[in-house]
């Protein structure tokens, strides 16, 4: 959102707000998009059902919509004994921890609010404050299912935050910058035993990464086969048990955003973002054609990230800190090895 | 304890003194969960008190009778073929199975022998509503584990054995079809075609529970080795069906028990699986159900014609007399007792019900495994709520 965009340069303020307001309607934007497309839509038609299909008209687009209005009706319930300040500020965080993580993905050539130069560190670490959010949800709402449920949640990111980090590094040292901007610039101008005509995505070389980037962050978003937390069968909902109306909304948004989040970043760092091989970056008409580009790209990776939501049955929690300490750390340290080795000797 | 030291003490304090130190003992930091009532893993209204340390389960007690109907009680006031009603909603998964050994207990009681085609009919129906049970079953397993989509393909698939079902009785779920001597009418012309129709879309159903669920590596990863039963437990707490099959007993009451309906004339396999845990639970169902379709193809292939009724007096009184019947339900072991004073309705009915049994287990199963496991357990062991509290 820079002011180059606009055509007209206007001031600081303006800018951050106008920044402000787009980033705060991704959000909502992206959660809708992901809920309709994949969870009403996709999963619909994986379970040989159809779906909403009267509200709005065409193929019930207008459903989540009118979901989202219902939770503005519903009774604001809070339990007796909860904690009340804590109880209302958890949805918040939830979705704050979502709405920073946008920051720094850059959607075009001059397309983003801020281009840190720690970018992706910065992403791993504000999305792992969600988890302080889960965590006063748990407590302040005076539940046993509540409770187990963001303990479950807490024990979870400790275990995935450092495979999430690992398998990003092999791209890092690639990239040879940390700044999301740099690994796409990276990507475009990489190129292949002396081939550059695709330049190098970096799923080609860091195949392992991404995978472990994927199930590191399924976790990290509480998707099955990783949703204990959440364990609709055992504890109802977890954390999030004793919410109705807008906060559960806040959750809601915030599981989705955070999943379009993900989804945008993992496009970002594997895909080459919002670039396309042929196109020169540097065109005009990338300022269209890159942030359409790039949603075209999240919506491939939300595929596939909901697919394996909406196949696998879940993971017990021992299980899952097994499969973490015991399998993903481990190969997540090797495929940086073997990257440093390739980027010394090759 | 019985050298104690004499306490010299009025009684008034001693309770007080045995209250605290309850209250000590208790207060031991182990956490109580409720389960339930209203717990999507109960299907229904079972109370399960779990003592938690941390997410292992100390002790875990089921409280039952939140959806006692005291059809026992009721059978007294009814008359033979007015219980068929009742009956039909004890397993409200497969009402005609319940309705069978019910009748035959009337018929044994009265003499009456159904014709041919009637028990070629019955066994059918029975085999089609075990399928439609077992289908949701391997449906709502992989529910419980976390995967959503088996259950809306067992409901699905299920849908077309009900229609098939309902096409022949008028009742989806409480058919009521039975009567006395016989059936309420014969097959709907078309009916048999369509049912090897279906029976293919179970068969293919099966496959892909095969594949999706039992094949599934996680499912696998969080069914085996958990939840096991031993034969001797098993038997010795009464499980019995599918549940006490997994544990490697090799009892069918179709094939051990009295003969009752065709089972003579099919050929099919009784399926057992040696390690008793949840896994072998959930296979041992998938294969039944995969027989099930194998019984219910002979049958069609052999189906004698004939009358579907045979000749009862119109008001129906039982002469005195006791019947015990049992047959093997989807959910295990049926059984009515039925004492007959010969008048039209029966003096006494005692119902055993396969699921009161299956789940009595549960203190003795559900110690010492994690709280996500009681509820894969409890869905292994399949039980209606229903057939619990009667």
């Amino acid at each position: 959102m820079s002011s180059l965009v606009l055509a007209v340069d206007i001031g600081w303020g303006a800018t951050t707000a106008i920044k402000t307001a787009v980033v705060l309607a991704m959000i909502p934007a992206g959660a809708l998009i992901l809920g309709y497309v994949f969870l009403l839509k996709t999963m619909s038609h994986m379970q040989s059902r159809l779906g909403p299909m009267d509200s709005g008209g065409f193929h019930g687009w207008f459903q989540l919509l009118g979901d989202g209005m219902k939770f503005l009706q519903k009774e604001d319930i809070m339990p007796e004994d909860a904690d009340k300040q804590v109880f209302a500020m958890a949805p918040i965080v939830v979705l704050m921890s979502t709405f920073l993580v946008y920051v720094v993905i850059p959607v075009g050539p001059e397309l983003y609010v801020r281009n840190l130069d720690v970018g992706i560190f910065y992403v791993l670490a504000v999305s792992s404050l969600s988890v302080i959010g889960v965590l006063m949800a748990g407590w302040a709402s005076s539940s046993k299912f509540a409770l187990l449920g963001a303990l479950r949640a807490a024990a979870q990111l400790i275990a995935y935050e450092l495979p999430l980090l690992l398998a990003v590094v092999g791209v890092v040292m690639q990239a040879g910058t940390a700044s999301m901007n740099g690994i796409v610039q990276a990507q475009v101008d990489g190129e292949i035993f002396g081939f550059s005509g695709i330049g190098l995505p970096f799923i080609l070389t860091q195949f392992v990464g991404f995978s472990l980037f994927m199930i590191a962050s399924q976790a990290e978003l509480t998707q099955p086969p990783f949703d204990m937390p959440v364990a609709e069968s055992e504890l109802v909902g977890g954390h999030m048990v004793e919410y109705t109306g807008f906060r559960f909304l806040f959750f809601f948004m915030g599981e989705f955003g955070t999943a379009f989040a993900f989804a945008a970043i993992s496009a970002t760092l594997f895909l080459g973002g919002w670039t396309l091989p042929g196109l020169d970056m540097n065109a005009e008409y990338m300022k269209i054609a890159g942030p359409i580009i790039l949603f075209t790209k999240v919506m491939l990776i939300s595929f596939l990230m909901f697919w394996a939501r909406f196949t696998y049955p879940r993971f017990r929690e021992d299980q899952l800190q097994k499969l973490a300490w015991k399998f993903l750390i481990p190969l997540s340290v090797v495929n940086i090895l073997v990257t440093a080795a390739f980027q010394v000797w090759v | 304890m019985s050298d104690s030291p004499a306490i010299d003490i009025d009684p008034q304090t001693l309770n007080l003194l045995a209250d605290s130190q309850l209250n000590l003992e208790l207060d031991n930091g182990d956490m109580i969960l409720n389960m339930g009532p209203q717990h999507p893993a109960t299907h229904g209204t079972l109370r399960l008190v779990v003592r938690l340390d941390g997410e292992r389960v100390l002790s875990a007690d089921p409280i039952i009778g939140y959806m006692h109907r005291g059809y026992e009680k009721l059978t007294e006031y009814r008359t033979y073929p007015q219980i068929t009603t009742l009956i039909n909603r004890i397993d409200w998964l497969s009402s005609f199975a319940n309705e069978v050994p019910f009748i035959h207990g009337a018929e044994k009681l009265l003499g009456v022998k159904a014709p041919d085609r009637a028990e070629y009919i019955r066994t059918i129906l029975t085999e089609l509503s075990r399928i439609a049970t077992f289908l949701l079953f391997l449906g709502e397993m992989g529910l419980q584990v976390g995967a959503i989509t088996p259950a809306f393909y067992g409901f699905r698939d299920r849908e077309h054995v009900l229609n098939l079902i309902e096409s022949a009785t008028g009742g989806r779920f409480h058919p009521n079809f039975n009567r006395i001597g016989g059936l309420y009418k014969d097959l709907p012309w078309g009916w048999t075609g369509e049912c090897k129709r279906v029976l293919d879309i179970c068969a293919k159903s099966c496959d892909d529970f095969d594949r999706l669920v039992a094949g599934n590596e996680i499912f696998e990863q969080r069914t085996r080795g958990i939840g096991i039963i031993t034969p001797e437990v098993g038997l010795s707490y009464g499980v019995s069906g599918s549940n006490i099959r997994a544990s490697g007993v090799d009892w069918d009451l179709r094939r051990d028990g009295e003969p009752y309906l065709a089972y003579k004339d099919v050929d099919f396999k009784v399926w057992t699986h040696p390690d008793g845990d949840s896994f072998s639970r959930y296979w041992v169902r998938l294969q039944e159900t995969r027989e099930s379709i194998n019984i219910v193809r002979q049958l069609l292939n052999k189906l004698p014609s004939g009358p579907n009724m045979a000749k009862v007096p119109k008001i129906i009184k039982v002469p005195e007399g006791e019947v015990w019947v049992e047959t093997e339900n989807p959910l295990g072991q049926m059984g009515y007792y039925i004492v007959s004073k010969g008048s039209t309705g029966p003096f006494r009915t005692k119902i055993r019900t396969a699921s009161f049994s299956n789940v009595s287990i549960c203190p003795w199963l559900l110690q010492g495994i994690y709280v996500p496991d009681v509820v894969t357990v409890l869905a292994s062991l399949y039980f209606i709520l229903g057939d619990i509290d009667r």
